[in-house]
């Protein structure tokens, strides 16, 4: 027996002087940290809560490990000790711990017992990088800083210029036009001073008269010139009522195509209630601050796309979000203010319409109505949004009965007595007045 | 020249005529309509603006200690690193085998999950692979080690830079997502 427990025993101690060797080992390896694997392990892991240069849901962390050694004397082991395990910290009644704890408002740091030493020494690294040495147009405050050129201004100045040539040229027509009838009267001056004779055009039956005594011509060009306008009017009425291509500017800009094109953002994400209401909501601002509470920039070719080719400063649009939701960066003020979106489509109130029927039971794509939103900067009325546009899908589409409990035993009385395989929305009732109109 | 004179005022009206009717087309405000008492709703409407309550906005939140009518349950358990702690171990599924749909779970959870967390659940989603959102973690992440109730009450509130998605999902839509966001992990802890 005694035996079993020494032979236990040296094993243990055998494997303690191993693992004591590998953290000697490492900490040796320690003192070199690798930035590019740090860039990437702080993107995975840190990112969520901690950005370089200004403060998160945790403070900014550029060169923490220095600022740390500076002002509170805390070395390595310390912030090893802190991130593997910042809650076990707090308990043992550390004293900086507990006070960096009540400074961010009590907010607990997830553990992360998975990184190694040399891990958390290349995240460290990457911390401790000076940016202006890898790039630097990073930050104004860099030796290398070039200032960009003002795209702002650039889009200003081009809007101005294109109208001032516009003017100009034609302010140059209309003296070129001027110059010319001034020309041909001193010439027949001059002609009339040396007595030559202007040549007078031989009199002729004006051409008016020659028209307006061939009546046949009168009558036919009558009857063409009402028909005309008849069908110019019938346009004209048609379309009052009708807001197709209705393109408000809205008090925030917020560009479709970045959102659900670039980033391809489920249309349902923000206007989730389209899944199980009547209406589609115009999303609330905390739906954007899902996002935006870590996103307060665009990225720097975005940005320049956008003064370029729409004259839109982004960084601009999402500070008015910011103040309108009352956020200053780290924490809500508590101070919002709504923000006044203009309302683009738009049924009369004598029509009735379901976003849960159309996008839920029947599993219409959105693009369906709304067009191609995933590649509008601004966004527009696509549909006509009339009833013979509503009449027209309900006779073309066919119900998805597939999957659909709910319409096996409607579906199978209403083939059997219209004789078909496929059953339109019309032949389900979808042109029936009471069902949008009562 | 003073018939050709004539002539160039008939074009030059025809052209501001023209001119006129294009420029009336205008996109940036509504058409007219023919009859706005039968098309504007005599009621209020959710987003107007309104003086019928202090704030000028119709859109009203509920008053404080109530609930909505049907099956509403409130969520008991607050907002707090106790609160998280507790959900995480106490918290169970309302749902049973049979209740739990994994095709809406999906459905709903590549809506407003995936963008991020990526449709395996591992973290990497469309938004995270474009480095516009960093540091999410994937649910087999040891330090955080998710569990039901815990994943319920992050869905509920929000945690960290991840906001709180109770308006957008429903509590048996809330308990699907959690049921199908265990699947994932059970995949990735494969």
């Amino acid at each position: 027996m005694k035996q079993v427990i020494c032979q236990n025993l040296t094993s243990k101690i055998l494997s303690l002087g191993f693992i004591l060797l590998l953290t000697f080992s490492t900490s040796l390896n320690a003192q070199e940290g690798d930035p590019a694997n740090g860039k990437s392990l702080f993107n995975a892991n840190c990112a969520a809560c901690h950005k370089l240069d200004a403060p998160m849901t945790g403070p900014a962390l550029r060169n923490v490990e220095a600022r740390l050694y500076d002002e509170e004397g805390l070395d390595r082991e310390w912030l090893n000790a802190w991130i593997r395990n910042s809650n076990a910290l707090i308990k043992s009644g550390d004293a900086y711990a507990n006070k960096i704890y009540n400074e961010w408002n009590q907010t607990a740091m997830n553990a992360f017992p998975q990184l190694s030493d040399q891990d958390i020494s290349d995240i460290l690294a990457y911390t401790a990088v000076d940016p202006c040495e890898l790039n630097p147009q990073s930050s104004p405050d860099c030796p290398g800083y070039i200032p960009p050129p003002q795209g702002d201004d650039q889009a200003g100045t081009g809007g101005i210029s294109n109208n001032l040539i516009l003017g100009a040229l034609a302010v140059l027509f209309g003296l070129l036009a001027m110059a010319l009838i001034l020309v041909k009267r001193t010439l027949n001056r001059f002609a009339e001073a040396k007595g030559i004779e202007v040549i007078a055009e031989t009199k002729r039956k004006p051409i008016w008269k020659a028209f307006v005594e061939n009546q046949f011509l009168v009558l036919v060009t009558a009857i063409f010139f009402l028909l005309a306008s008849g069908y110019f009017v019938y346009g004209y009425f048609m379309q009052v009522g009708v807001d197709q291509g209705y393109e408000p500017i809205q008090p925030i800009h917020y560009s479709h195509r970045i959102h659900a094109g670039d980033n391809g953002i489920d249309c349902k994400y923000c206007h989730s209630s389209a899944r199980v209401s009547k209406h589609s909501g115009i999303p609330s601002l905390n739906i954007c601050m899902n996002c935006h509470k870590s996103i307060s920039q665009v990225a720097e070719t975005t940005q320049q796309d956008g003064l370029k080719e729409f004259g839109v400063d982004y960084n601009a649009e999402i500070q008015k979000l910011y103040e309108a939701v009352g956020w200053d960066g780290t924490a809500y003020t508590g101070e919002s203010k709504p923000v006044k979106w203009i309302r683009i489509h738009n049924l009369p109130d004598f029509a009735y319409f379901n976003h849960s029927q159309h996008v839920s039971v029947a599993g219409v794509e959105c693009q369906t109505c709304h067009g191609p939103v995933e590649e509008m900067e601004i966004m527009y009325q696509h549909s006509p949004l009339t009833m013979g546009w509503c009449i027209n899908c309900h006779r073309e589409t066919n119900v998805k009965v597939k999957d659909n409990g709910y319409y096996t035993k409607i579906h199978e009385e209403l083939s059997k007595k219209y004789g078909v395989e496929q059953l339109t929305a019309a032949q389900m009732g979808g042109l029936e007045c009471g069902k949008c109109h009562y | 020249m003073h018939i050709n004179m004539k002539i160039a005022l008939k074009y030059i009206t025809v052209l501001v005529m023209l001119v006129g009717f294009v420029s009336c087309q205008k996109n940036s405000r509504p058409n007219y309509q023919y009859m706005p008492n039968m098309y504007e709703p005599v009621g209020y409407e959710t987003y107007q603006e309104s003086d019928a309550f202090a704030n000028g906005v119709e859109a009203q939140l509920p008053a404080e200690g109530t609930i909505p009518r049907g099956d509403f349950m409130p969520y008991e358990i607050e907002d707090t690193n106790e609160g998280y702690e507790e959900a995480k171990a106490n918290l169970k599924s309302p749902l049973d085998s049979i209740q739990v749909d994994y095709t809406e779970g999906k459905v709903l959870y590549d809506i407003y999950c995936g963008i991020c967390h990526g449709t395996k659940g591992n973290g990497k989603g469309k938004l995270v692979e474009r480095e516009k959102i960093l540091g999410v973690p994937s649910y087999d992440d040891q330090g955080r080690a998710i569990t039901t109730g815990s994943i319920y009450h992050v869905i509920y509130y929000g945690k960290n830079t991840m906001g709180s998605y109770a308006n957008q999902l429903n509590e048996n839509e809330r308990w699907q997502v959690v049921a199908y966001v265990e699947k994932l992990k059970a995949e990735l802890e494969k």
